[in-house]
């Protein structure tokens, strides 16, 4: 009997073609919209994660307890050791970078500029993925012994500097002294957001040391891991070994608005689906009630026939499943075909002055997650089927004789 | 209502259920397009007025070459004297000469290389936002010499409060060395962590002596009565300007370029999310519009034997579909109007937008706009899309032919 009334419905959804394949698109266009929307919001978020990940840089932070309140050359810490630097060496954390940083002044004969000065050792920061994208001339700091500074394209311009070309670089010692001095331009960085290039300075971490006197000490440790998406237990196992000195921190709290803006995503995607498919659901109730009114004495023979109501029931429900099943299979497909093509990467270098303000660089990655498609196809079937239990139910409870009677 | 208008009313209501469903589905549409469309509008104008207000102004008058370059040397001479004159241009409603630079600001305790902006106190209220802003202390006065007016979290990490000296260095407009102490007045508390960390002020006059400046200014600030005729006004404000001194006048667009561009990608995801529903809502339509042409094919036949033209008919189905259309797009703008004036009392807010939203320099509750625009640009998109939608199965008529038709099943 099961057999035969899914054949009755697959048979009975072909019985009207132009209507169900009118219904088909809409289903498979909605389904097609909801995952394509959601990839082109996975890639903007996961871009905006990226790009915010590299400027803080890293998942999670040590600071001094003091540092983030005033982030001052008083309040540093001592490059890790012990306990914490063997913490570091353990997975899951995969890289982690010692730095100076410091506010700063930098003047040319011209001009001068205040901006962040890293102090940094390459090597680490490389393994940290937090070196400037492109050098543009000259070439990058060498270890962290280096006295040259490495600029920002930007910044050079509007310090009306060059490669080579001196410039002196100022900021406050523990003793709140000026410290200056003044240093070779060694190369000029490009930035993915081009603001940077004038919000950061590289310097041998070393060499920075020695001109703020603070031998030894850094302001923070960056640390990246495995999962961004869970810093949690990796912040609590370096917060025992860093001692109550120290503040460990994720990412999440370091930057409120990444956090805020991921946990937005997935609200927004969840949203946007539901939308969707309640434009769609009247649509659907609206077909399923024509063809269950053009059946009515049909449906009436059969239950006149002893056909039980559930049976009838069932058969609505499965017609509505069927479509919708197509539909998905239809829209999903669609999604993957369009989404997949894009994926390289899609040019908005006429909006990269307002994409900067997302935070964004000039390239959309569209990212086509499973779990997106699984959740357009759950809400798409669930809500479906509960939109069909209407026309479904009605069709059930048709009284025989009337149906058989009606014109 | 002459007879076809009379058939297609009555037509309509042969299928109530259905009629009110595809009904339905325009409204939901309308509603929320009603609604998303005076949210982002809303949304729009508070950022465009947020950020000019906070930074650029409407329109600026500067050195040519100073937008990209912003090189100390490239001024505009006799700023005060050109400001107040340029504010007696038709739609100019205040303007204001400011003077930048970058300093190294010291305290007892800290040293942080800042932006400092020298304006003219009592026209700078005019122009800008921050001195609405202050939390403690007051913002600069007319009269104020060697003060400065800072962001909250720049007086943190310098560690300042109103009364503390700060101590600033710098190079003056001749390449010197220039230097000067002056008194904290007051702090801004803007809430945006940009505009905290980063806002110094300092009066014009006091700036142009230890910067070596003599009358010059880096821009003059203009706000108009209406921020939409800034691009209109710089040919006027252009020719105002004294020749020979290359001054170039630049509408908020090109002060921040980022700006516009910002918005126009959101509109294009926010489009494409509307084009979905309308689409949806089309294929609603049609299916409907189709069903009911398919069923009526025998009536059609008829008619037509009975000397009906054919045009006629597809104006019958036209027309049922503008009543459709119309009654759906009255009662989604009715509906939407409810929700849209309920949040522009209220405001309209959801979990966690508060942190991005001041990232582009919103408030955390949004206000919709409420304008003929916001309330009928949506439906009226729908309306077109059911139209479009009605083409199709109105076509169909003009291919039957009356003795095929009355044979129909």
């Amino acid at each position: 009997m099961g057999a035969g009334i899914s054949r009755l419905a697959w048979r009975n959804l072909w019985r009207n073609r132009r209507r169900t394949l009118i219904m088909l698109a809409a289903v498979a266009v909605g389904v097609w919209a909801m995952v394509f929307m959601s990839a082109m919001m996975r890639g903007m978020v996961d871009e905006m994660v990226r790009s915010g990940l590299e400027q803080l840089p890293g998942m999670v932070q040590i600071h001094q307890r003091a540092y983030r309140d005033d982030p001052s050359v008083v309040n540093s810490m001592p490059s890790p050791e012990g306990t914490l630097q063997a913490a570091l060496a353990e997975p899951p954390v995969t890289a982690w970078a010692a730095r100076v940083r410091v506010p700063a002044m930098v003047a040319s004969a011209r001009a001068s500029r205040g901006l962040t000065l890293l102090g940094v050792d390459p090597a680490a920061e490389r393994a940290l993925g937090s070196v400037p994208p492109t050098i543009s001339e000259g070439r990058f700091l060498e270890d962290e012994h280096d006295r040259g500074v490495v600029l920002g394209q930007r910044l050079v311009e509007r310090l009306e500097s060059d490669l080579g070309k001196r410039v002196v670089i100022m900021s406050q010692d523990p003793q709140n002294d000026v410290a200056d001095r003044g240093v070779r331009v060694v190369g000029i960085y490009k930035a993915r957001l081009p603001g940077d290039e004038e919000r950061f300075a590289y310097a041998g971490r070393a060499a920075l040391q020695e001109l703020l006197q603070v031998p030894g000490q850094v302001s923070e440790v960056a640390v990246m891991a495995t999962d961004y998406r869970r810093p949690q237990a990796l912040v609590e196992h370096l917060a025992r070994a860093a001692g109550p000195q120290l503040e460990v921190l994720p990412w999440t709290e370091l930057d409120p608005f990444l956090s805020s803006m991921l946990d937005l995503q997935d609200g927004f995607s969840l949203v946007f689906m539901v939308v969707v498919f309640l434009a769609l659901s009247f649509g659907l109730v609206n077909t399923l009630a024509m063809a269950v009114f053009e059946r009515i004495r049909e449906i009436g023979l059969m239950q006149a026939l002893g056909m039980r109501p559930g049976l009838i029931l069932r058969q609505v429900l499965l017609e509505s499943l069927y479509l919708l099943l197509l539909g998905l299979a239809v829209g999903n497909g669609a999604a993957w075909l369009t989404i997949k093509p894009l994926e390289s990467g899609i040019e908005l270098s006429s909006v990269a002055r307002g994409m900067e303000m997302f935070a964004m660089g000039a390239t959309l990655y569209p990212a086509l997650y499973w779990r997106d498609m699984v959740l357009a196809t759950v809400v798409v079937l669930g809500l479906g089927v509960l939109a069909s239990l209407i026309p479904a139910w009605r069709a059930a409870r048709l009284d025989p004789i009337r149906a058989l009677n009606s014109h | 209502m002459n007879i076809t208008g009379l058939l297609a009313w009555r037509n309509l209501w042969r299928h109530s259920r259905r009629t009110w469903l595809t009904v339905g589905a325009m409204v939901f549409c309308n509603t929320l397009l009603v609604f998303l469309i005076a949210i982002q509008l809303g949304s729009y104008r508070m950022m465009i007025d947020n950020t000019l207000s906070a930074f650029t102004g409407h329109l600026q008058v500067q050195h040519l070459g100073y937008l990209e370059e912003q090189k100390m040397r490239q001024t505009v001479p006799e700023a005060a004297a050109l400001a107040s004159r340029l504010a007696e241009e038709p739609h100019v409603e205040a303007t204001a000469a400011r003077a930048v630079t970058f300093a190294l600001a010291s305290s007892e305790q800290r040293s942080f290389g800042i932006q400092l902006t020298g304006v003219q106190p009592a026209l700078e209220t005019q122009v800008s936002s921050y001195p609405g802003l202050v939390s403690r202390g007051r913002y600069l006065q007319q009269g104020d010499d060697a003060a400065i007016v800072l962001g909250s979290i720049l007086a943190r990490n310098l560690k300042v409060a109103p009364g503390d000296e700060v101590t600033l260095l710098g190079s003056g407009y001749d390449g010197s060395v220039a230097a000067g102490v002056a008194t904290v007045v007051g702090i801004i508390d803007s809430g945006l962590a940009e505009v905290d960390r980063g806002v110094a002020q300092a009066p014009l006059a006091w700036f142009q002596q230890v910067f070596a400046l003599g009358d010059r200014a880096h821009s003059v600030v203009l706000r108009l009565d209406d921020v939409n005729r800034a691009p209109m006004l710089v040919p006027q404000i252009q020719a105002s300007l004294p020749v020979g001194e290359s001054l170039v006048a630049l509408d908020w667009d090109q002060l921040q370029p980022g700006l516009r561009e910002a918005i126009r990608s959101d509109m294009v995801s926010a489009w494409f999310m509307y084009g979905v529903l309308i689409v949806l809502v089309a294929l609603s339509v049609l299916n409907t519009q189709l069903m009911s042409v398919l069923e009526r094919t025998r009536e059609f036949g008829v008619m037509l034997a009975l000397g009906l033209r054919p045009q006629r008919l597809g104006r019958l189905v036209l027309l049922e579909t503008i009543f459709l259309g119309l009654i759906g797009l009255l009662l989604g703008v009715a509906l939407g109007a409810l929700v849209v004036l309920y949040f522009d009392a209220y405001g309209f807010s959801y979990p966690g937008m508060a942190e991005a939203a001041a990232r582009f320099n919103l408030p955390p509750r949004i206000y919709p706009q409420v304008s003929l625009l916001s309330l009928f640009l949506g439906p009226l998109t729908v309306f077109l899309g059911a139209l479009l939608a009605a083409v199709y199965p109105a076509l169909r008529l003009l291919r039957l032919q009356p003795v095929a038709a009355m044979r129909a099943v």
